[in-house]
């Protein structure tokens, strides 16, 4: 268990938000035909697999499910940190697809920047949309809003920052911690 | 990876782990490659000089290919249509290249040690595509991504190198990328061919191709190097054909199946024949695609650590 730190999300709670996410993709996306669930490589994967398990048990069919890098379109290449990629698993073409991209924590907006440019290189997809569980607010850094949040924390001021532990069987808990430098 | 790099000036000296990460980050790649857009911008800040002091056709190609596919603003420089023909050194030829910005070099040079030499007096990235008989690193790099492509690893795989060893920058290189990866090498020739201590790298030796091929998994055919050869190493290419050249009926003599690759540009007839060179067991236009992807991966790991 991390030091200092309380937990945002129990293993309930996220369940609750999965349904609801499940619901309101259904409700505006229906059958998923002409819709794809990519998950945001490496943390937005979980989260995206857990989704697609709920989507495909209420609708009763199997929907595209992707997972993407985007370290080669990141804006920070050679400035500092040495970013190695993860496999980027797309087995359909985004032409005409609406893309819902998942990811665990949205903080400063450039990985999903990146990751919009990363998705593009697969096609051009009819829409783009972005969900993820923990909304991060006040401190983004380029003008991008996710279209489905499961938590909202405010950033301001704090060396605070958000941990999402999964562990087997889908179990999840989010953490609000106090810094990184002291964990 | 452990160590992060700093220049690729050769296979020597570098660690498993960081030709692992090459690899892995070429295998993503590879499958960029194969995506509709082929392009990312993550080199969209760097500017690369291509310095190629020698003939070069698919080395030049593909790390030209590479550097666009990357977003990156390149200068190509070749020797004969330069001022190193006016005599100009060269240190003096790079420096003048560098004041222009320039963050990373990518140089073939006909003098072994050339690329060491410009690594420690200029202060930008090198990467060796070749220098004089001593390394071919990218080379060594995509020979072996392509084995991994199709063997699924290079662990305990039998490798040969057949033909000329002695001239050979690709198999120096390759011996080293090789064994570092697991793999076991021997070289195969005429003993003119074979360097004198080459058995200190912990290769095995034949000078019978037939025993070689019933040996390996892998049969890296290399080109028989007129260029290099200031006199005579074989009483004739007659000769050389009929002792160590590789056509089907050679190889339909195995009770397997090997892969065959040759690092181009092939000596059709000499080293080996068409119908093997087309055949289903030759990889060798897999190995070029693969060098696209392979540079890619070294230029974009090199981009990201600063000097």
């Amino acid at each position: 268990m991390p030091n200092k730190g309380k937990i945002l999300l129990n293993l309930d709670h996220t369940k609750l938000i999965l349904k609801r996410f499940a619901l309101e993709l259904i409700e505006k996306h229906q059958s998923f035909q002409d819709t794809a669930i990519v998950g945001l490589q490496p943390r937005g994967i979980e989260l995206a697999n857990a989704l697609k398990n709920e989507i495909e048990a209420l609708i009763g069919s199997t929907i595209k499910y992707g997972e993407l890098d985007h370290t080669f379109f990141r804006d920070d290449i050679g400035r500092g940190d040495i970013h190695l990629p993860k496999p980027s698993k797309i087995d359909f073409s985004t032409n005409d697809l609406n893309i819902i991209i998942v990811d665990d924590v949205l903080y400063t907006g450039r990985s999903v920047r990146s990751a919009i440019d990363a998705v593009m290189s697969f096609g051009r997809p009819k829409r783009i949309e972005l969900l993820v569980l923990v909304e991060r607010l006040f401190e983004r850094e380029l003008p991008i809003k996710p279209d489905y949040y499961g938590v909202l924390v405010d950033s301001r001021n704090t060396n605070n920052y958000v941990r999402v532990d999964w562990e087997s069987n889908n179990e999840v808990q989010v953490w609000l911690l106090e810094n990184k430098e002291n964990e | 990876m452990s160590n992060p790099l700093n220049h690729l000036l050769g296979i020597k000296g570098l660690e498993k782990s960081q030709i692992e990460t090459i690899l892995d980050t070429a295998t993503n790649f590879s499958d960029l490659l194969q995506a509709p857009v082929k392009k990312t911008p993550a080199l969209r800040d760097i500017t690369i000089a291509n310095l190629f002091f020698e003939n070069s056709t698919r080395t030049r190609v593909s790390f030209e290919l590479a550097e666009k596919r990357l977003g990156a603003d390149i200068i190509n420089f070749s020797s004969s249509s330069s001022s190193v023909k006016k005599g100009e050194t060269l240190i003096d030829t790079v420096n003048n290249i560098l004041s222009m910005k320039v963050d990373m070099v990518v140089m073939r040079h006909p003098a072994p040690g050339a690329c060491i030499f410009l690594s420690k007096n200029i202060n930008a990235k090198i990467i060796n595509a070749g220098d004089g008989t001593h390394e071919h690193p990218t080379q060594a790099l995509l020979d072996a991504f392509s084995i991994r492509q199709k063997l699924g690893s290079l662990e305990g795989k039998k490798v040969v190198i057949v033909g000329d060893i002695k001239h050979s920058r690709v198999a120096l290189s390759n011996i080293y990328c090789l064994q570092l990866l697991g793999a076991e090498v021997m070289v195969c020739g005429p003993a003119t061919l074979i360097p004198k201590h080459i058995d200190k790298l912990g290769v095995k030796i034949s000078h019978n191709i037939d025993e070689a091929l019933k040996w390996c998994d892998v049969a890296n055919m290399l080109r028989i190097q007129l260029e290099r050869q200031d006199q005579r190493f074989f009483p004739s290419i007659k000769e050389y054909t009929k002792l160590y050249g590789l056509d089907l009926e050679r190889l339909n003599r195995l009770d397997k199946e090997i892969l065959i690759m040759h690092p181009g540009p092939i000596n059709r007839g000499v080293e080996i024949s068409s119908d093997v060179a087309d055949s289903h067991h030759s990889i060798i236009l897999q190995q070029v695609e693969n060098g696209v992807a392979v540079r890619m991966s070294v230029l974009f790991l090199l981009a990201q650590n600063n000097l």
